[in-house]
């Protein structure tokens, strides 16, 4: 197959970025699209030239690492996948590819399409665990857990932390990957004794770290490779205003009915 | 060059080695923690609760990933499941049958001690995986559900979907965000090691490249823990992450630190098979789907019509009729070693000749597709992205490949290497899977090395060395790092 590639490159956070066009021909249609920019940056590298910068490193689509805007969608055309996990046979022959980099104003380019998105692991060590030290702690069958929280907190917690949710969104929010945690831990009875602190303190790391508000556009959930519903982020809301309200808030049902 | 290897595995009976050993090493009192620095490379299963764990006592961390994030490791990628000896399923398991079975699946030459030790901790893990809100799959009835494993005829494996390794190591990434918070671990992502420096016999530091700037930097410290994983990537294609690079273990290797076992490479037998020339790795399915899956291939050479066309009678389930007690859940060289001599015989499928079936039509029948989707859904999903195939309708095609080494670098009981101050934790070292690992132990070892091991072991080397610093600019820094820039 042949590729035309419109890809973003950018020294660095303060230079002025641009899109340089590439031809690629003899692409294989089993290829990922990670092998096909390998194959680009072995032609670059062959002329001297600067090879695409971009970051990648499981290749198999948990590690988070990949990103791409790819055609204007994070991770390209398909649904629940991520880059690395996009093969060449979704394309057309001979189609025109543009590649950008996450664009958000908190995720700074950092070379062509690398970017830092060092504010995530910010906000996760502002609260995202469980505050317990090893050691010390009760046999894991001591507490039952129902299968249904079990499987809505685990679908929570298979966010990779890739950040495709605040590159979509028109207001670069990160409300899909702070909800993804929050409601990861509230859900099971070891993270609810922190749930509304660990709202409070994950929500204000996240406004300092300039992430846009929550407009419930719902992009983030419809690009999300792990496919991270909405609910969590209604989760999180009712998490922060319990935090807020703490001295008067109305008991849920649910809690009503756990006595 | 002669050198004196002593392993240092206490005495007196298997069971009672490692809680005597606890309390005949010596301590370093809290205050005295604080007074020590130690370098943590590598944010793995291993290398994220040794530093959390090594934080909350006290000492000050310094943790390295070449990562742009502490929390993408390549542990992440694990899928099947973690063994512990807990006995949930009152099925006859025990401490002593993990410790059997890792012996035995590792024909005999693991060092007894260290996974006598690896089982009785195994417990442990799960409970601290728990507290730490990790969502492993539960029973209806609210209790943790477990699934059985290759090499093992009991069910031990806990697990989170086909994602365990990510809810692992997310859990040991958010113990060491506590720290990185307290103030306890300092965090360098984008940093890789060059080498370690050794200065009067000790590791006393490394020489890294910050993977933004170029730049250069030593960085001192009392004691260097190597969590860096495998050597798989030396093969030119594997199932590791593209920069798992092995060059940290083997610079220290380079310094001095003594290389076990090279050779005993895991060949993982449930693996896509490879297609086209420019593949750039290769990419895993559990072995968990062994549980349902049956393994086959045509009785006769170069059949070649599509598997539904192939009648029962003219299929070979050859792990089943070679093993009839472990069935497809054999050992996996053993299942490796099968799948390559079906193909070596010509009867391997596919366009390329090198791969075997892995069937799911007979579970799907016995026990229904939502089942298996619940089970197994990501990873069927990951195959169809892949290949393009639907395996709910076609069987799977998989073909072995190098996915994990049991060799590494030489530690002593206390994970320490040959070079005093220098310890190696999971993959990378050498003591505990001898030469076959079994499936869902690696997550096992390298918490059991993080969270249980090098807490204590370490007091005992730090509690006879002085608090002073070698500073950056000692003519060992300045050597080394003075060979990285040229």
């Amino acid at each position: 197959m042949d590729f035309t590639l419109k890809i973003w490159r950018q020294k660095d956070a303060q230079s002025q970025g641009q899109f340089k066009t590439y031809q690629l021909t003899g692409i294989g249609a089993d290829n990922s699209f990670m092998e096909m920019l390998d194959e680009l940056n072995e032609h670059l590298i062959k002329n001297n030239e600067d090879p695409v910068h971009f970051d990648h490193d499981c290749r198999e689509g948990i590690c988070g690492t990949c990103s791409l805007y790819i055609n204007g969608r994070p991770h390209g055309p398909q649904k629940a996948i991520t880059t690395c996990q996009l093969h060449m046979r979704s394309f057309k022959d001979k189609d025109t590819i543009t590649i950008e980099p996450w664009r958000a104003q908190t995720f700074p380019v950092i070379r062509d399409l690398v970017v830092d998105r060092s504010a995530f692991d910010r906000i996760i060590q502002s609260g995202g665990y469980i505050s317990v030290n090893t050691g010390g702690v009760p046999d894991a069958n001591e507490t039952p857990i129902t299968t249904s929280k079990a499987n809505n907190a685990m679908d929570a917690a298979s966010c990779i932390g890739c950040g495709a949710c605040v590159a979509v969104c028109k207001n670069a929010s990160a409300m899909l990957f702070v909800a993804a945690k929050i409601s990861h831990l509230a859900q099971l009875p070891q993270g609810k004794v922190e749930a509304e602190s660990r709202a409070e303190s994950m929500v204000a790391q996240m406004d300092k770290e300039g992430f846009g508000l929550c407009t419930n556009t719902g992009a983030c959930s419809v690009e999300c490779p792990k496919e991270i519903s909405l609910t969590h982020i209604a989760r999180l809301n009712r998490q922060y205003y319990k935090a807020k309200q703490a001295s008067d808030y109305i008991p849920d049902k649910e809690e009503i009915h756990e006595g | 060059m002669s050198m004196k290897f002593d392993s240092k595995t206490p005495g007196g009976p298997l069971e009672d080695k490692w809680s005597k050993h606890i309390f005949d090493i010596k301590l370093v009192n809290p205050a005295n923690k604080r007074k020590f620095d130690i370098i943590v490379v590598g944010t793995g299963l291993a290398g994220a609760s040794a530093a959390a764990t090594l934080a909350e006592l006290g000492y000050n961390i310094k943790a390295f990933c070449f990562q742009d994030s502490p929390r993408r490791a390549h542990s992440i990628a694990a899928q099947g499941g973690i063994n512990a000896a807990k006995n949930y399923q009152n099925d006859g398991d025990s401490v002593y049958r993990l410790f059997y079975d890792t012996i035995k699946g590792g024909d005999y030459r693991s060092r007894e001690a260290n996974v006598y030790r690896l089982a009785e901790v195994s417990e442990n893990i799960i409970d601290q995986c728990v507290a730490q809100g990790v969502p492993f799959a539960r029973e209806y009835g609210g209790l943790l559900a477990n699934r059985s494993f290759g090499g093992a005829q009991v069910s031990r494996t806990f697990y989170a979907r086909g994602q365990t390794g990510q809810q692992l190591l997310l859990g040991a990434y958010s113990a060491l965000s506590r720290q990185v918070a307290n103030g306890k671990v300092q965090m360098f992502p984008r940093t890789e090691m060059l080498d370690l420096v050794v200065v009067d016999g000790h590791a006393r530091g490394i020489i890294a490249r910050n993977l933004i700037t170029g730049k250069i930097v030593s960085y001192s410290a009392h004691a260097v823990v190597l969590a860096t994983g495998g050597y798989g990537n030396v093969f030119y294609l594997s199932t590791n992450a593209m920069a798992s690079n092995t060059t940290a273990i083997w610079r220290a290797h380079k310094k001095g630190a003594l290389f076990a076992n090279p050779c005993f490479t895991q060949i993982h037998p449930t693996c896509i098979p490879v297609s086209g020339d420019h593949q750039s790795k290769l990419t895993l399915m559990s072995e968990s789907l062994r549980n349902d899956g049956r393994v086959w291939v045509p009785k006769t050479k170069g059949d070649n019509r599509i598997p539904a066309d192939i009648p029962e009678d003219e299929r070979d389930y050859f792990l089943e009729r070679r093993y009839p007690s472990f069935g497809n859940l054999v050992p996996r060289d053993v299942a490796s070693r099968n799948a390559k001599l079906v193909c070596d015989e010509g009867r391997g499928v596919g366009a390329t000749g090198l791969a075997v079936y892995l069937d799911f039509e007979d579970a799907i029948k016995r026990i229904g597709r939502d089942t298996i989707e619940s089970k197994y859904g990501n990873l069927f999903d990951m195959y169809k992205q892949i290949t393009g195939e639907n395996p709910y309708e076609k069987p799977m095609r998989i073909y072995p490949a190098v996915h994990y080494t049991m060799g590494g670098l030489w530690v002593d009981y206390n994970l320490m290497t040959s070079i005093p101050g220098c310890y190696a934790l999971g993959e990378a070292n050498f003591s505990d899977h001898g030469a076959n690992r079994l499936g869902a132990s690696a997550l096992m070892q390298g918490l059991a090395d993080g969270y249980f091991v090098i807490p204590y072991a370490i007091g005992d080397y730090l509690a006879t060395r002085s608090y002073d610093m070698v500073p950056t600019d000692h003519p060992e820094f300045l050597k080394a790092e003075h060979s990285k820039n040229t």
